[in-house]
C-alpha cells in the first residue's frame, strides 16, 4: 500500500510541476473536435482541419495568449473524451442543452443558427410539419440536438440517425431518405457542392429552446471556472475586435452569432 | 485410520498430499484472479449505487426492442447463411476448377474483410445503384436498411459455415465413402446417412462459435441505422451520458452468449451420448 501511495504522490507531485512550469509560459490547450461536420468543422482531403469552428477555436486561443493543439474525435464520444482529459475543450457546434450541461460546462454561445429540414427537388412534401412528414423516413445525425429534435417531433415519422452527417447524405442521395434535419448552414453547404445537387431546403424550423438549447458553446470539463471564464472573455474580445466578424463573412453573408 | 484395523497391513496408504508451496506462477495467476474479482466487484457496487429505476422504467422497453432485433438479425442471417454454405461447401470440395476457384474467392473474400466494411458496402455501395436495382424490381429490398443488414451478415457467415461444413466433412476418411459405394449407396444418400452424422458432430462447436461471433458482430449494424441492443444502447447512452448504460449492454449480450453456450453444450451432449461409457 506504501509503495503505491509513494508512486501516485509522486507522479501527482511531477503533474504539478509540469503544470506550474507550462503555466509561467503560454497556456497549453488541447482543443477537442469532430471534423466531419462542414463548414464547421472537417478535416482536408489532406488531413488538416478546417471550418468557422476551427478558425474561431484559433482566433480565441490566439486571444487567450495560448498553444492550442487539435483533437478530432467520433461525435458521440466527444464528451466522455473531454471528461478523460483527452482535451480541455470542446469546440465542435455543440449546442448547449441541460442534458449536456449536467455532464460538462459551457461557455457563453459563440453562434446560434437555426435548424431546417431539407428534401429532394422533386419531392412531393409541401411543408415541413409534422402531418406533411408523417409515415416518410427523416435522417440525422446521431447524438445530436437534431435527432432528438426529429424523433420528439415527428414522431409519426421515421426517424433513422446516422453516425456522421456523411452518411445521411449518401443516404439521401440514394433515395433512402425523403427528408433531413440538421443545421441550416451545415446543409446549405452541402446542397452548394455537386452532392447536393438532388437537394433542396424545404423550410427552416424554429428552434425549440428546450430540445435545442440556447445556441453553440464551448464545452470544458465541470469545475474549470478559470478556463471557462477566459474563454468568454476571449468570446467577448472576438466579438468586439472585429475578429468575429472577419471569420464569418468568410464562411456566411449574414451574422451566425444571432441576436 | 487404517492402522486401527490390524487386517490392513497390506492395503496401501493414501499418497501423501503434495506439498503446495506459493510459486511465483502460483502468486502471479492468484493475484490477478484477485484484480479480475475486484474490477467485477467494483463493476457491481457501480451498477447498485447508480441504480436509477427511471433510467430503467424509460429505457427496459428499448433495450427489449433492440435485443430482439438482435436476435432475429442474428438468428435468420445464420439461418440463410446455412443455407447459402451448403453449395459453397460442395464447390470448394469440388474438381471442377471453375467452380472451385469461385467458391474460394467467396471464402476468401468474405473472411478477409472486416464484417463493418461489407456491411458498409452493400448498404451505401449498392445503394448507390439505386437505378438499376430500380430497373430490375429489386429496390424495395436493397432500400431498407434491415434487409442490407440481413444480406451482408448472411453472405458472411455463409463464408465461414461453408469452411465448417467443409473441414468437418473432410475429416470423415475417404475409406467410408468408397464403402458405402461398394455397398451400392448413391453419393447423397452416403452424404446424408454415412458422412453426415458423424461430420456434423464435429462441427457442432465451429458453428457454436460462429453463432456466438456473429451475434458480437451484429454490434456494428447501427452504423446503417438498424436499432439493434447497440444502437439502442447508443442512443440510450447519447442522452443520458450514463456509463451503466453500456454495463448493461455488456451483460445482456454476455446472457444471450451464456444460453447459446450451455445450448451447444447440451445438444453435444445428447449427440455424444453413444460416446460415453
Amino acid at each position: 500500500m506504501r509503495m503505491i501511495r509513494g508512486i501516485v504522490l509522486s507522479i501527482s507531485a511531477l503533474g504539478l510541476l509540469v503544470g506550474s512550469a507550462a503555466a509561467q509560459e503560454r497556456m497549453q490547450l488541447k482543443i477537442g473536435t469532430e471534423g466531419a461536420y462542414p463548414p464547421f468543422n472537417n478535416l482536408t482531403a489532406d488531413g488538416k482541419l478546417e471550418g468557422f469552428d476551427i478558425d474561431i477555436a484559433r482566433a480565441l486561443c490566439e486571444e487567450m495568449n495560448a498553444d492550442c493543439e487539435f483533437v478530432t474525435q467520433e461525435w458521440d464520444g466527444i464528451i466522455p473524451a473531454l471528461q478523460a482529459g483527452r482535451f480541455d475543450a470542446i469546440i465542435a457546434s455543440m449546442s448547449i442543452t441541460d442534458e449536456r450541461r449536467e455532464q460538462v460546462d459551457f461557455t457563453e454561445k459563440y453562434y446560434n443558427t437555426p435548424p431546417a429540414v431539407v428534401v429532394p427537388k422533386d419531392s412531393d412534401i409541401e411543408s415541413a410539419s409534422v402531418e406533411a412528414l408523417a409515415g416518410r423516413s427523416i435522417g440525422a445525425q446521431a447524438a445530436t440536438t437534431h435527432a432528438n429534435f426529429a424523433e420528439v417531433t415527428f414522431v409519426e415519422s421515421d426517424v433513422r440517425v446516422y453516425p456522421t452527417a456523411e452518411e445521411y447524405k449518401l443516404d439521401m442521395a440514394n433515395g433512402r431518405l425523403d427528408a433531413v434535419v440538421d443545421d441550416v448552414i451545415v446543409l446549405q453547404e452541402w446542397l452548394d457542392t455537386p452532392d447536393g445537387e438532388c437537394c433542396k431546403v424545404l423550410d427552416t424550423l424554429s428552434p425549440v429552446e428546450e430540445i435545442h438549447g440556447e445556441g453553440i458553446g464551448i464545452a470544458v470539463r465541470k469545475g474549470e471556472d478559470e478556463l471557462r471564464e477566459k474563454f468568454n472573455a476571449a468570446i467577448e474580445a472576438i466579438r468586439e475586435n472585429g475578429t468575429y466578424k472577419e471569420i464569418n463573412d468568410k464562411y456566411f453573408s449574414f451574422d451566425a452569432y444571432g441576436e | 485410520m487404517s492402522q486401527s484395523h490390524g487386517t490392513t497391513e497390506t492395503r496401501a496408504l493414501p499418497p501423501a498430499q503434495p506439498v503446495r508451496r506459493w510459486t511465483p506462477a502460483k502468486l502471479l495467476g492468484v493475484t490477478l484472479l484477485g484484480v479480475w474479482f475486484l474490477l467485477a466487484l467494483g463493476v457491481l457496487l457501480f451498477l447498485v449505487n447508480s441504480w436509477n429505476p427511471e433510467l430503467f422504467r424509460r429505457y427496459a422497453p428499448e433495450y427489449l426492442s433492440g435485443l430482439w432485433i438482435t436476435l432475429q438479425l442474428v438468428g435468420l442471417s445464420f439461418l440463410v447463411g446455412g443455407v447459402l454454405s451448403i453449395p459453397i461447401a460442395i464447390g470448394r470440395r469440388s474438381t471442377n476448377r471453375i467452380v472451385a476457384a469461385f467458391s474460394y474467392g467467396y471464402v476468401y473474400f468474405f473472411r478477409g474483410t472486416p464484417l463493418l466494411a461489407q456491411t458498409f458496402l452493400v448498404y451505401y455501395g449498392l445503394g448507390s445503384f439505386r437505378p438499376q436495382f430500380e430497373a430490375v424490381g429489386l429496390w424495395w429490398f436493397f432500400r431498407e436498411a434491415w434487409y442490407c443488414a440481413l444480406f451482408a451478415f448472411s453472405l458472411n457467415t455463409s463464408a465461414y459455415q461453408a469452411e465448417i461444413l467443409r473441414g468437418a466433412v473432410d475429416t470423415i476418411r475417404y475409406g467410408q465413402w468408397e464403402a458405402a459405394a461398394a455397398l451400392g449407396l448413391s453419393r447423397l444418400q452416403t452424404l446424408r446417412k454415412i458422412i453426415l452424422p458423424q461430420a456434423l458432430l464435429v462441427a457442432l462447436r465451429p458453428y457454436g462459435n460462429e453463432l456466438i461471433l456473429l451475434l458480437k458482430g451484429s454490434a456494428i449494424v447501427a452504423i446503417i441505422t438498424v436499432y439493434d441492443l447497440m444502437g439502442e444502447t447508443r442512443r440510450a447512452y447519447a442522452r443520458t451520458f450514463d456509463f451503466q448504460t453500456y454495463i448493461w449492454a455488456a451483460f445482456i449480450y454476455l446472457s444471450v452468449v451464456e444460453v447459446l453456450r450451455i445450448a451447444t453444450d447440451r445438444i453435444e451432449r445428447r449427440l455424444t451420448r453413444h460416446l460415453h461409457r
